[in-house]
């Protein structure tokens, strides 16, 4: 079974803000991705959203289209992205991991083996990233017969009979997309955020988590304020990028990457909604 | 009186209201662009109902554009290859130099009518960024063209001609720096700016409704050929044959004739240095279905599902991807789907050149010269009509490059 809802449940009762931060898997390696993996957690991960790499990431601003490429060139595939995983949830069997990525690695692999590929590798969720609802085929229904949670987008452009659909075939949470445009852009309109927030906290109990735009404690507490939580993505893979080569050999190098979350981590716990 | 093109069989009635050929097409894209292409469906939906809008398009193609296109008889070619006498639709003497304004001028048209004031465009070969950047200033509209690093310094004139016309060319550095990227980065700009912005796309690929629209677009060139060539000749030609990157111009031929079950079809792929190399550019004849750019068709992809870089002398053949009605069309076997190598296209584009005095696009060549392979092995009686879809300005700087000789001097 999923572990994102019990996840967001300790979270809920504790008042605190969902940390989830992206990273490209294999980016610029597995083992490099793994290290990343448990030091983001150490310092207040909840989960952790893994991206499949693609050649054509469409909806990728600059930052993660270079660091799907230096993935690429390591030689990542879909199938080295499921067995990361499970070496993860060898080592962890708490943290929900969640993929993201765009169907057609998915679509070559076959959605039967996928899914079961996930299973194997304890995969708490998936995210498809160029695969609306009507397009979904069989792959819900897969995914849900092995307790997997399908996440979808909400977007500024989603219309609100829409969202009423989409929230009908989500589980685990809703990613809400903070602005229009791709991963990395400045989040600028902040008011419109909240309006659309308020408007799907009317439909769904689902945990509400704003990525897109998110790079910092100022970003990440505005957003957390509207919503459950946040995703940081390509403010987390430009510091990967900055990373020493063979990073694996420099732990300490790795800890500074993913002190960005910790700091985040730091902000939002003091943000007076955490009793404890 | 010409006669009328027959009912179309339900299997070529494509697509369903979602876009869907078969089990192609399709929309597969971000949340983001969900709406904007709903929207786009719908105010296409409504304008293609109406007669007014065909009227308005109608009168630009005359006027504008210069269509009908003729068809022309080629006599010498015919006689070189033997066998079967070659017909040519002439799209090379439209405006801008190809069959690619026929779809930016009705896009521009629906552009206006749904208030865009931004127009963005994709280009390989730069002919439909040239068409779109010509719509765009005749309109008065802001046009934002991306062109891959790589085919800019191919398609050197067609850049100049860009910029001449007032639109801004964004080179792109991601990926194989070809058209595919071009896309993605046309994709990203459309989410960006998803309130004011029209994304022309210059081929039948794209999320629906783009592979219908362009389409209808392009069959002007299919219902004006069948009309000519029964006028000239009294019968329909035995075999259809066009080049096939994206699939606009194949389609724009043949679509008019699907019905007519004993013209036989053949869309030319780019196969580059072989189909049995990697290096070419033929889904359809060395690929296998998945999702790319919106749509579900033939892709030249790994086993990991990674598109594949694609190589063909052919800049606006250079795609790993097709529109999703030939992908039905070949399952279907309704139409052959094969490939011309570098060398067969360079050697039609000189052969065209020298015996009737017509450059053609390299693109355009490879239709040539499968065409000439075929009209050999038909008898003589027998018409072969293929679609020479544009013409080889742009081309020849990079043909004396390819071929060592000397650019500008006597
Ligand atoms: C002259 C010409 N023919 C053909 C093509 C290929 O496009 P399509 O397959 O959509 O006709 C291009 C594209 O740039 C072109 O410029």
């Amino acid at each position: 079974m999923s572990r994102i809802a019990p996840c967001a449940a300790r979270a809920r009762e504790q008042e605190r803000g969902l940390l989830i931060p992206y990273l490209v898997a294999g980016d610029p390696d597995f083992a490099t991705t793994l290290a990343l993996m448990r030091e983001l957690v150490a310092r207040g991960a909840d989960m952790i959203e893994l991206g499949i790499p693609f050649s054509d990431p469409s909806s990728d601003g600059p930052v993660i289209q270079r660091g799907v490429e230096r993935a690429l060139a390591g030689g990542a595939t879909l199938a080295g992205v499921l067995e990361l995983a499970r070496r993860f949830r060898d080592q962890d069997g708490r943290t929900p991991v969640i993929l993201m990525g765009y169907l057609n690695p998915i679509e070559i692999m076959g959605y039967g083996e996928f899914t079961a590929g996930c299973a194997r590798a304890g995969v708490d969720g998936v995210l498809v990233v160029d695969m609306p609802l009507a397009e979904a085929g069989d792959l819900p229904a897969l995914l849900a017969g092995q307790g997997i949670d399908r996440i979808f987008l909400v977007s500024p452009t989603t219309a609100p009979c829409r969202a009423r659909e989409i929230i009908e075939y989500t589980s685990g949470y809703l990613y809400y997309v903070s602005l229009k445009g791709v991963t990395g852009a400045a989040l600028e309109d902040r008011e419109s955020v909240a309006g659309n927030i308020a408007g799907l906290r009317k439909l769904t109990d689902l945990p509400i988590i704003i990525g897109f735009g998110i790079r910092d404690e100022e970003t990440a507490l505005a957003m957390n304020a509207l919503g459950d939580g946040v995703i940081i993505g390509s403010a987390l893979v430009e510091k990967i990028e900055a990373l020493p080569p063979e990073a694996t050999r420099h732990p300490e190098a790795i800890g500074e990457a993913a002190e960005l979350i910790g700091r985040v981590r730091r902000a939002l716990d003091h943000d007076g909604k955490r009793v404890s | 009186m010409p006669e009328p093109a027959p009912e179309l069989g339900a299997e070529f009635a494509g697509p369903d209201e979602n876009g869907h050929f078969g089990p192609y097409g399709g929309v597969f894209v971000g949340e983001t662009l969900v709406r904007a292409v709903a929207e786009l469906a719908e105010a296409y939906a409504s304008l293609s109902a109406k007669p007014e809008f065909w009227r308005e398009f109608d009168v630009d193609l005359a006027d504008y554009v210069g269509r009908p296109s003729p068809l022309y008889l080629a006599e010498r070619l015919s006689e070189a290859w033997g066998g079967a006498r070659i017909w040519l639709k002439r799209e090379d003497l439209n405006h801008t130099g190809a069959h690619k304004v026929n779809n930016t001028i009705g896009q521009a048209l629906l552009a206006k009518h749904m208030g865009k004031t931004r127009l963005i465009a994709e280009t390989g070969a730069g002919q439909h960024g040239v068409a779109s950047a010509t719509v765009a200033a005749r309109m008065g509209l802001e046009c934002h063209v991306y062109m891959g690093a790589e085919d800019i310094v191919r398609q050197a004139p067609n850049v100049y001609r860009m910029k001449l016309l007032g639109a801004r060319v964004i080179a792109v550095e991601s990926g194989s720096r070809t058209l595919k990227d071009a896309m993605n980065e046309a994709l990203r700009d459309w989410a960006t700016h998803v309130d004011d912005t029209y994304y022309i796309i210059g081929t039948v690929a794209g999320p629906h409704p783009y592979p219908r629209m362009v389409r209808d677009f392009q069959s002007v060139i299919g219902r004006e050929a069948r009309r000519q060539f029964l006028e000239r000749t009294g019968v329909l030609p035995d075999a259809l044959v066009a080049c096939v990157g994206g699939g606009s111009n194949a389609i724009g031929l043949f679509h008019p004739f699907l019905g007519d079950s004993d013209v036989a079809m053949y869309g030319v792929e780019a196969a580059g240095r072989g189909l049995d190399t990697p290096d070419h550019a033929a889904p359809l004849c060395a690929g296998r279905p998945g999702v790319l750019h919106g749509n579900r068709t033939y892709l030249m992809v790994d086993e990991h599902g990674q598109i594949l870089d694609t190589h063909s002398v052919s800049a606006g053949l250079d795609y790993p991807g097709v529109g999703p009605e030939h992908a039905w069309l070949k399952d279907l076997e309704r139409v052959r789907y094969v490939g011309a190598t570098d060398r067969e296209t360079l050697e039609a584009f000189h052969q065209l050149t020298r015996l009737e005095g017509i450059i053609p696009a390299l693109e355009s060549s490879h239709a040539l010269a499968w065409a000439g392979r075929l009209a050999a092995k038909m008898k003589s009686g027998q018409n072969l009509l293929v679609n020479l879809s544009g013409r080889g300005d742009k081309d020849i700087e990079a043909v004396a490059r390819l071929e060592g000789a000397d650019f500008g001097t006597a």
